[in-house]
């Protein structure tokens, strides 16, 4: 038996008695990421493969949630930052060994490339924001540009799309410190999720039934390469040293296991999956919208519970008996 | 690089946590924050039980994940040493550095929000003198100098006493040494 035990006091907000520096903002950041670059992914690819006329949701009314979905989820990231002023100390260095500098970078192109991708969109997507913009001569030689140049944008927004995917999904699994993160599977997982999120907002948007019905098959695809992807995940942690181990048992027993199980696997992934599917054979039509707010729910909580999950696994195991409210006694 | 350690004689150490007040004290701490901590490891089975005491702190890693995965720089070296620093003025307060480290040495300032951690008393190495807990020490256990200098207390010691480091296996190379 091995106990260590903290014998002085120890309860730094947010470290003890376990880490916690990351809530829900996080999770959202990581989730909208996701959702952005499944979204620029469709959009480039029907531009790039001109199946314009074929999935018209896709290709005029998507592109522009990518810029509305990569701002909410920086306001999240900016949310969650405890030294807020300091934000743009960002975009004052480039550090190479760090994940998130890459992140920040990656960003800052992700951006315009979303904006672009949209604006092309947007007259025939959403004629009144359309002609708003063309009031602006500054706004209709946008437009003018981003339809100009349709095929580079896509092509850039398809390559940049997959770095922010992964981004993600890196961003985590790149802390050797965590066992729980510390596997190279969260990259892919990420990316598959981000893909299916935004092929549920296909189906919670479009009135076309061929688009329909396409984009519900692929999204079968994308649940159940993710099904099998969380899989793996967990093989691989299972596999690993003794701290991964560990950390791979917390979704099969004590705290987690009911979230995880309860609250993710079954009504995030397998309810949609069933559901999408039963679509696909024609039964349930009036079940239709439930499926894709489902699939979005999942992708939210498999952000939630991996941030949740990898600051809990730890190589520390103290023991932290001291109660932070004795603190108030001594004031 | 000059690689700056500390040796800490656990069969000397007996717990009193002088060295986490002298630190509390020496850097103005706020109340409910710690740079240093003592933990008490007890291995073995009723009645063959083994008890050391640790004073736990930053290792200031030679491979320093958290400054590694600092995304401004904020995190950085000291001067050309291995004291691992944090520039407040450039810090977000992103949390990346927390997450990043497996020995949980970092803490968020309040009520600022920059990230804090031990300096190695940085200020006072400056001026040759040791840290405020190895100063502060009653039974003398805690030892700070040049690793890398044969002839510094902190290398005879390590080359005369078997000695262990915290969590080896996660590969950060930490700098403080516990003689067993
Ligand atoms: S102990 Fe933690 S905070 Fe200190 S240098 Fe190592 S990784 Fe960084
Ligand atoms: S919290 Fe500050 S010191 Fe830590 S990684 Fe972020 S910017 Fe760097």
């Amino acid at each position: 038996m091995l106990e260590e035990l903290l014998v002085t006091v120890r309860s730094n907000p947010k470290i003890d008695p376990s880490l916690g520096v990351w809530s829900w903002e996080i999770p959202v950041y990581l989730f909208m990421g996701g959702m952005t670059a499944g979204i620029m992914l469709f959009a480039s690819l029907m531009v790039l493969l001109a199946r314009e006329e074929e999935f018209p949701f896709v290709a005029r009314k998507l592109p522009l949630w990518a810029p509305i979905a990569l701002s909410v989820g920086m306001l999240f990231l900016f949310l969650d930052l405890s030294h807020k002023l300091y934000v743009w100390r960002f975009y004052t260095s480039f550090q190479p060994s760090s994940p998130m500098s890459w992140g920040s970078w990656i960003l800052i192109l992700v951006y315009p490339v979303s904006i672009l991708l949209a604006a092309c969109t947007l007259r025939q997507g959403y004629p009144w924001l359309g002609r708003l913009v063309d009031r602006f001569a500054i706004g209709t030689a946008i437009l003018d540009f981003s339809c100009r140049h349709r095929a580079v944008v896509a092509q850039w927004g398809l390559v940049l799309a997959v770095f922010l995917g992964f981004y993600t999904g890196i961003l985590l699994s790149a802390f050797s410190a965590r066992p729980f993160w510390n596997t190279g599977f969260l990259a892919p997982l990420f990316l598959v999720s981000g893909m299916s999120a935004a092929a549920a907002l296909v189906l919670l948007g479009t009135r076309n039934e061929h688009e329909r019905h396409t984009f519900t098959r692929i999204d079968i695809v994308l649940i159940t390469v993710k099904l099998a992807l969380i899989a793996l995940l967990l093989v691989n942690l299972a596999t690993g040293s003794g701290v991964q181990i560990e950390a791979s048992q917390m979704v099969f027993g004590g705290e987690f296991a009911i979230p995880f199980w309860v609250f993710f696997i079954i009504p995030g992934v397998m309810l949609p999956l069933i559901l999408e599917y039963w679509e696909l054979k024609g039964r349930r039509r009036a079940w239709m919208f439930i499926s894709p707010v489902l699939a979005l729910y999942g992708g939210y909580m498999l952000r939630h519970l991996t941030v949740d999950l990898g600051q809990t696994s730890s190589y520390l195991n103290y023991v932290n008996a001291f109660d932070p409210a004795l603190l108030d006694l001594l004031r | 690089m000059i690689r700056y350690g500390m040796v800490i004689d656990t069969q000397l150490c007996i717990g009193c946590g002088d060295c986490v007040v002298a630190c509390k004290t020496e850097n103005k701490l706020p109340a409910g924050l710690n740079r240093d901590w003592v933990v008490e490891a007890t291995r073995g089975r009723y009645p063959d039980l083994t008890t050391e005491f640790r004073s736990e702190r930053c290792n200031h890693c030679s491979h320093a994940t958290c400054v590694h995965t600092c995304p401004t720089g904020a995190s950085h070296l000291w001067k050309d040493t291995n004291i691992v620093l944090v520039d407040a003025a450039k810090c977000t307060g992103c949390k990346a550095c927390i997450a990043a480290c497996p020995y949980d040495a970092r803490l968020i300032m309040t009520p600022d929000g920059y990230i804090d951690k031990c300096t190695f008393c940085h200020h006072r190495v400056e001026k040759g003198e040791d840290p405020a807990c190895v100063s502060s020490c009653p039974t003398h256990c805690m030892h700070f100098g040049i690793l890398d200098e044969p002839s510094s207390a902190v290398s005879r010691l390590l080359a005369s006493r078997q000695q262990k480091v915290l969590l080896d296996e996660t590969g950060n190379q930490p700098n403080v040494y516990y003689l067993i």
